[in-house]
């Protein structure tokens, strides 16, 4: 059988270089028994560290198992089977190879023990997955894919110094708890706030996520945040700072989301929402709360995966995902309806359903700790993603209106990946028990109590009786063809606008400065010209001899003199 | 396909009935709240019906703000595409007149359509 030291990076960097050079039947069964075997391999790993070597007076480890990576390790093996099978229908190289590099990325850096390897990992992460989006092949995919890169590899960059900080206070390159009580605390946390979407750095993924392809989106939606969360995890469990980050972040994408149209960005948005609670979760620290943190990544990868495909669908059969041309595709796909439905339900933590199970226990955490307002902010976030995800997603794709579109479910292999990752939301959610016991720690949490599942039922009815009663009085605000600004538009806006008013004042005041010395120049030299003119005909303009004469003897003067000094 | 189908909710009656559901189930659930024993831990969760009233004015909150942030942050879709649209202040000017025009239209996207 396989060594015990291969890291499970390994077998997708393989399989992705085999992929180049198969192509139709044999390369979409190589590509589906990479993650299953792969996955095979991971369970029979025991916990501890697997492999290290020195570099350079540093331990690197790069394949490190306990109990918080190995969670992201399986996760990341179902999301990268879902995707892939999702996109069997591909017939699109460069789309399949970097899907299957960007997935091993991904487990190279949780499974990393050293931020040496994390760093090569987090590079690795955004040059592979900017080509999902690149794979759209538009000019506006290019250019969210160019904003995408930058911004990503400006994050490994302040990884990379913080590193160096990191080794050089601490004498190590350990990847454990870093804290913030040094500037590479500081640091390191910028670097994974960046992937990680927060405030003010959230734009690359509302902005990238919904330009990439189809199925592109779908692996791009597992993986990155994810990675960052799991950094965040084991780097800064128990920072207060984080617990005020995530709480915003879990409230501002939603008013967003009510009034995007494009579905995807509506998803991308409710992506930012859910990594706020998984981000509160590890700020509060305690073991209930970064168990949640942690199952909510797990559920989370699986069912915004699940509402990323069904969309993709429905871009894939009508050509079309803002909602204002969609409408009432529940006759033509009702599999589809149905199967986002689930998606919806679960990432609007009904009962029974994947996402209730886990994101109470952060909610319960923030009530334990005395953390009040800002429990109250979840509970808003949690009726408001109902609102935008749970309802405004299959409402306006498939009900509202009819849009008079006439398309199909779509091929089987779509449909397959779909039903799974719906199995998976449904089976976690009925049965919570198997995801609890993979948790890194034991808290004994049962979800499934009459207070909580009233409470809960409660809140989502009467925000569903909310969408109702708005949008009988006619006050819900319509699906508009429109751009909404938002702190994206600092950078792709005002900021090339205020360097353009810049350099232009910059250039004006150059060429008025230059004319004006030239003009005096001029002046200056037509005087002594003039001068010597009437004196004598050295520097005289009217006898060029004269002046050749006089500057030749100079540089001969100045030879002599200078072979006197030697 | 034929378009003459009829389908699940091309029937007015079938939106009404789901819509009896959901207030259906909404008064069993403010009714339960009465009748379960919760055991709280906040103060604020022994207030009677204190999640159905906080989910329902949270979301009215949430869709009437958002609406409102439509009026300052709404510009046209090839917004980005279009760098030769320099003067912001000119184009929320312009786009404020659009904004009222659409906002007008509102409740075209209605729950019984």
């Amino acid at each position: 059988m396989w060594m015990i030291e291969l890291p499970p990076f390994v077998p997708f960097f393989i399989g992705a270089l085999i992929l180049l050079f198969t192509r139709g039947m044999l390369r979409s069964a190589i590509m589906i028994a990479i993650p299953i075997v792969s996955a095979m391999h991971l369970v029979m790993v025991p916990e501890g560290i697997h492999l290290q070597f020195t570099f350079l007076e540093y331990q690197l480890t790069p394949y490190r198992v306990d109990k918080l990576s190995i969670m992201f390790g399986y996760v990341f093996h179902i999301a990268a089977l879902i995707g892939i099978i999702y996109s069997l229908h591909l017939r699109d190289t460069m789309q399949q190879v970097s899907a299957m590099l960007y997935a091993g990325s991904a487990l190279g850096a949780v499974f990393a023990g050293d931020l040496l390897t994390l760093f090569v990992f987090w590079e690795l992460l955004a040059f592979t997955s900017v080509f999902l989006i690149w794979a759209r092949r538009t000019q506006r995919s290019y250019d969210a894919g160019m904003r995408y890169l930058i911004i990503q590899v400006l994050s490994g960059v302040i990884l990379l110094v913080g590193t160096i900080f990191y080794a050089i206070e601490n004498n190590t390159l350990e990847f454990g708890y870093i804290g913030l009580d040094s500037i590479a605390g500081w640091l390191i946390l910028i670097a994974f706030g960046i992937k990680c979407a927060f405030p003010i750095a959230h734009n690359w993924l509302t902005d990238a996520y919904p330009e990439a392809t189809v199925t592109g989106t779908v692996f791009l939606s597992a993986f990155t945040t994810k990675v960052a969360v799991y950094a965040l995890a084991r780097a800064y469990p128990g920072a207060e700072i984080l617990i005020y980050i995530g709480a915003a972040m879990t409230c501002f994408p939603i008013f967003f989301a009510v009034i995007e149209n494009d579905l995807r960005r509506v998803l991308a948005y409710s992506l930012i929402n859910q990594v706020g609670f998984m981000v509160v979760g590890i700020g509060i620290g305690t073991a209930l709360a970064i168990n949640g943190a942690v199952s909510h990544a797990f559920n989370d990868v699986i069912f915004k995966g699940l509402l990323f495909m069904s969309m993709g669908a429905v871009l894939q059969m009508t050509g079309r995902i803002n909602g204002s041309d969609l409408g009432g595709l529940y006759k033509t796909m009702p599999k589809t309806t149905i199967l986002c439905i689930v998606g919806a339900a679960s990432i609007s933590a009904f009962p029974l359903f994947s996402g209730f199970v886990s994101k109470s226990m952060v909610m319960s955490a923030a009530l334990e700790e005395g953390y009040d307002w800002i429990w109250l902010m979840l509970l808003f976030a949690s009726a408001g993603v109902f609102h935008h995800a749970g309802i405004k997603i299959p409402y306006f794709a498939f009900f509202a209106h009819d849009s008079g579109l006439k398309a199909n479910d779509p091929p089987n292999n779509m449909l397959l990946a779909m039903s799974i990752s719906a199995a998976l939301c449904i089976a976690i959610g009925i049965y919570p028990q198997a995801l609890y016991s993979l948790l890194p720690y034991d808290t004994g949490y049962n979800p499934y109590d009459a207070t909580h599942v009233l409470a809960q039922t409660q809140l989502l009815f009467f925000s569903a009786l909310a969408f109702v009663w708005l949008n009988l009085k006619g006050m819900y605000p319509p699906e508009l063809r429109s751009t909404n600004l938002d702190f994206d538009w600092i950078y792709r806006r005002a900021m090339p606008n205020a360097l353009q008013h810049i350099f232009s004042v910059i250039w004006q005041a150059d060429r008025a400065l230059r004319d004006a010395l030239k003009v005096r120049l001029n002046i200056y030299l037509s005087y002594f010209s003039g001068k010597n003119d009437r004196l004598s005909i050295l520097l005289s303009r009217n006898y060029p001899s004269g002046s050749m004469v006089m500057w030749v003897a100079v540089v001969l003067a100045t030879y002599l003199l200078l072979s006197f000094i030697k | 396909m034929k378009n003459d189908k009829k389908y699940l909710f091309d029937n007015p009656d079938n939106i009404k009935r789901l819509l009896h559901i959901l207030y259906a189930c909404c008064a069993i659930l403010v009714v339960l709240d009465l009748v379960i024993h919760r055991h709280t831990m906040h103060e604020w969760e022994k207030l009677w019906f204190f999640y159905p009233i906080y989910g329902f004015i949270g979301c009215v909150v949430l869709v009437i703000v958002a609406t409102w942030m439509r009026t300052f942050l709404m510009r046209s879709e090839d917004y980005y595409d279009n760098p030769t649209e320099t003067d912001v202040d000119d184009d929320s000017l312009n786009n404020n007149t659009l904004n009222n025009d659409m906002l007008n239209k509102k409740g075209e996207h209605h729950v019984d359509d």
